[in-house]
C-alpha cells in the first residue's frame, strides 16, 4: 500500500501555528516522523483558515523538502495553490485533486502532464457525490477516457471513490469497497485507487478502529494508496499484516520490523 | 531465437553488492577484491535490469583429509587434496576457481579435533599462498565454532573474508567477530524463506550492514530437494527486487558438498551398471546442480571437482554474454 501521510494539514493547530509564525522546525519534524513511520509520500494542505494559501503551500513544500525526499501530495481545492506547490516541488508531485467536471479535469490533466505529476481524481461532479457504485464507475470511466485523450497514462491516475463517513452514509460503504476492484477493469494497465481514510470516521467515536477495519477490507479489494495517519501504530500494523495475508510480503517473525526496515 | 520477450518487468530495488577481499590499499593483502550481488533483475534477464557481476565459483577444500571421499574425487584430486595449501593453489591456478572455500572440518571435537592455533595458522598460510578472497567455514558444532572462528576472524582482521555459517540458533558470536574485524557473514536457513528473512533481521539488528550478509538458502542436489531450494531462492529474489531489504542479499550455494553426497554421484558402475561411469556421473551431477542454482539466482557456487568447475566457469561466461 502506498501510504500518504496526512498530518501536515492546516486543520491541525500545530500546523496552523507553524504556518502563522513560519516555524519550519515543526513542519520538518512532522515530515520526518511520518516518513520514519512508513509514509511513502506526504499530503500538504494549508487548511481552510489560510489567508494566503498559495504562499503557504510554497513555504510548506520548501520546508518539507529540506528535510525529506518523498513525493508530495499537493492538496487544495484551488488551482492557483496547486500550481504554486508544483512550481516549488523538486521531486515527484501528486495533485490532490480534480473532480470529473470536464473543465476542471482538463485543466488538471494539463498540469499533471506539464509537471510530470500524478493526479488524484475524485469520482464526483457538479451533481454531487454518487449514491451508488454504477455512477462512481461511470465517472471513473469518463476520467480515464479524458486522461487517455490528453496523453496522461492511466498509471499516473489515482481514482478516489470518495469515502463517506460511516455515520452519514453507512449504506454506501460496501459499494465503495467493491468499486475499488471494479476500477481496475476499466483500463490496461489499470489506474490506481486511493482513499482519504479519515473521512470514514468523521464525527464518530472509536475512530481508530473504524479506520483500520475499513483499510484492511479495502486492501483486500486491491486499494493501492491511502491518505492516512502513519503515526497510528495499530493502523500501520494492521496494514502490514494485511499485506502478509495477501501474500504481498514474505512472513518472518519480525515482519513488522522488516517492513519498516525496508522503508528506511 | 523464438519471438523476443515483449513483457519486460521493472523492479524497484537491487540486491545488495557485497565486496569480498580487501586489497593492500584497503587494509588487506588480496591482489584484487571481488564483488557479487547488485542484480536489478532475475537471473540473466539483461533487458529487465542491471546484472553487474558474474556469479563466482569458490573451490571447496578441507583442512584435514575426508575419509568418505567419492572415488571420482579421490582419484582426480590425488596428490592435490592432501595438503590444503597446495590444494587451494591448484584450484585457483589449474581449475580456474575465483576463490577458495575452506571448511575447518578438523576442529570438530569428534573428528580430528585440531587446535584453534592450527586453524589460524592454516588460514594464514592459505592467504599467503593465494591472493584471492577466502571463505572460512566452521565445523558445524556450535560451541567449537564459537571458540575457533572468532580467533581466525581476529587473525585475518581487515582482509574482508566471508565467514560461515551463522544460523538462527547460533549467530551472535560469529556476527560480533565479523563486525569487529570487517568480514562478511553467511546466514544459513534450512530451505525456509521465512527463517532466511528473520535471520537477516537478527544479524543486522546486531549492527551488521546488510551488504555484508550473504544468504545460504541451503540447497539439495539434483533429486534431493533442488526444486525446493530453487523455489525458495526464486521467492526471496522476487521479494528482494520488489523492495524487501531484508531479503536483498546475494546467495551462496554449497553445490559440491550437496552433489557429491547424492547416491547418484557416488555409487560405482559395478554396483549399478545401467548408470554408467561413476566419475562422469558425479561430475555431471555437480554441473547440473550448479546450473540450476545459477538459474535460481546464485551469486557464489562452492564446488568440488576441477572438471565441473571448468564446465560451469565456461557456462557462466556464455550466460553473462549480453544479447
Amino acid at each position: 500500500m502506498y501510504i500518504i501521510g496526512e498530518l501536515i494539514n492546516g486543520m491541525y493547530r500545530n500546523v496552523r501555528e507553524a504556518l502563522a509564525c513560519r516555524d519550519a522546525s515543526v513542519i520538518k519534524a512532522l515530515a520526518r516522523k511520518q516518513v520514519d513511520a512508513g509514509a511513502d509520500a506526504l499530503d500538504i494542505n494549508c487548511g481552510p483558515l489560510s489567508k494566503d494559501p498559495a504562499q503557504d503551500m510554497r513555504w510548506l513544500v520548501e520546508a518539507i523538502q529540506s528535510e525529506v525526499a518523498v513525493p508530495l501530495c499537493l492538496d487544495s481545492t484551488k488551482q492557483t495553490v496547486i500550481v504554486e506547490g508544483l512550481k516549488a516541488c523538486r521531486g515527484k508531485a501528486i495533485i490532490n485533486s480534480t473532480t470529473a467536471d470536464p473543465d476542471k479535469l482538463d485543466a488538471y490533466l494539463a498540469l499533471a502532464l506539464q509537471y510530470h505529476a500524478s493526479l488524484i481524481a475524485l469520482t464526483v461532479d457538479k451533481k454531487g457525490v454518487p449514491q451508488d457504485k454504477e455512477r462512481r464507475l461511470e465517472l471513473a470511466a469518463f476520467i480515464l477516457e479524458r486522461a487517455a485523450g490528453a496523453g496522461l497514462p492511466a498509471a499516473e491516475i489515482y481514482l478516489d471513490p470518495v469515502l463517506m463517513p460511516i455515520n452519514v452514509a453507512q449504506n454506501q460503504l460496501e459499494d465503495i469497497l467493491r468499486v475499488i476492484g471494479d476500477f481496475k477493469l476499466l483500463t490496461t494497465p489499470p489506474a490506481k485507487s486511493v482513499v482519504g481514510l479519515s473521512n470514514i470516521s468523521q464525527g464518530s467515536k472509536n475512530r481508530s478502529i473504524i479506520n483500520r477495519t475499513f483499510l484492511v477490507m479495502a486492501q483486500a479489494l486491491g486499494l493501492e494508496a491511502a491518505i492516512l495517519d502513519p503515526l497510528d501504530q495499530e493502523l500501520m500494523r494492521s496494514l502490514i499484516t494485511g499485506a502478509l495475508v495477501l501474500n504481498k510480503t514474505i512472513y518472518c517473525d519480525s515482519y513488522i520490523e522488516a517492513y519498516l526496515k525496508s522503508k528506511s | 531465437m523464438a519471438e523476443e520477450l515483449k513483457l519486460v518487468t521493472t523492479w524497484s530495488q537491487s540486491v545488495h553488492e557485497m565486496q569480498l577481499g580487501a586489497t593492500r590499499q584497503e587494509g588487506g593483502s588480496r591482489k584484487a577484491a571481488l564483488t557479487v550481488g547488485g542484480e536489478g533483475a532475475l537471473p540473466f534477464l539483461f533487458k529487465e535490469g542491471a546484472l553487474p557481476h558474474k556469479p563466482l565459483i569458490a573451490a571447496e577444500i578441507f583442512d584435514v583429509p575426508q575419509d568418505d571421499e567419492p572415488e571420482a574425487l579421490r582419484r582426480d584430486l590425488k596428490g592435490i587434496s592432501g595438503d590444503p595449501v597446495s590444494w587451494a593453489k591448484a584450484m585457483i591456478a589449474d581449475a580456474g576457481a575465483d576463490l577458495v572455500s575452506l571448511k575447518l572440518a578438523g576442529i570438530h571435537p569428534d573428528g580430528a579435533n585440531t587446535s584453534a592455533g592450527q586453524a589460524v595458522s592454516l588460514v594464514k598460510k592459505i592467504l599467503a599462498a593465494v591472493d584471492r578472497p577466502l571463505i572460512v567455514l566452521g565445523c558445524g558444532e556450535a560451541a567449537r565454532d564459537n571458540e575457533v572462528l572468532p580467533l581466525v576472524s581476529e587473525a585475518t582482521k581487515g582482509e574482508r573474508l566471508l565467514f560461515g555459517d551463522a544460523v538462527q540458533e547460533n549467530y551472535k558470536t560469529l556476527t560480533a567477530a565479523c563486525i569487529a574485524d570487517g568480514h562478511n557473514i553467511i546466514a544459513e536457513s534450512p530451505i525456509d524463506v521465512n527463517i532466511a528473512k528473520q535471520l537477516n533481521i537478527l544479524i543486522s539488528d546486531l549492527g551488521m550492514p546488510a551488504n555484508r550478509i550473504i544468504i545460504n538458502p541451503t540447497i539439495g542436489a539434483l533429486g534431493y530437494g533442488l526444486e525446493y531450494a530453487y523455489s525458495i531462492m526464486e521467492r526471496a529474489r522476487n521479494a528482494a527486487l520488489s523492495g524487501d531489504k531484508m531479503l536483498a542479499m546475494p546467495f551462496i550455494c554449497f553445490v559440491g558438498q550437496e552433489s557429491w553426497r547424492a547416491k547418484e554421484a557416488r555409487v560405482p558402475a559395478s554396483e549399478s551398471p545401467a548408470w554408467g561411469d561413476a566419475a562422469e556421473r558425479g561430475i555431471m551431477w555437480e554441473v547440473v546442480t550448479a546450473m540450476s542454482c545459477l538459474q535460481a539466482g546464485a551469486d557464489i557456487l562452492t564446488m568440488r571437482h576441477p572438471r565441473a568447475i571448468k564446465i560451469i566457469k565456461s557456462e557462466i561466461q556464455e550466460l553473462m554474454k549480453r544479447p
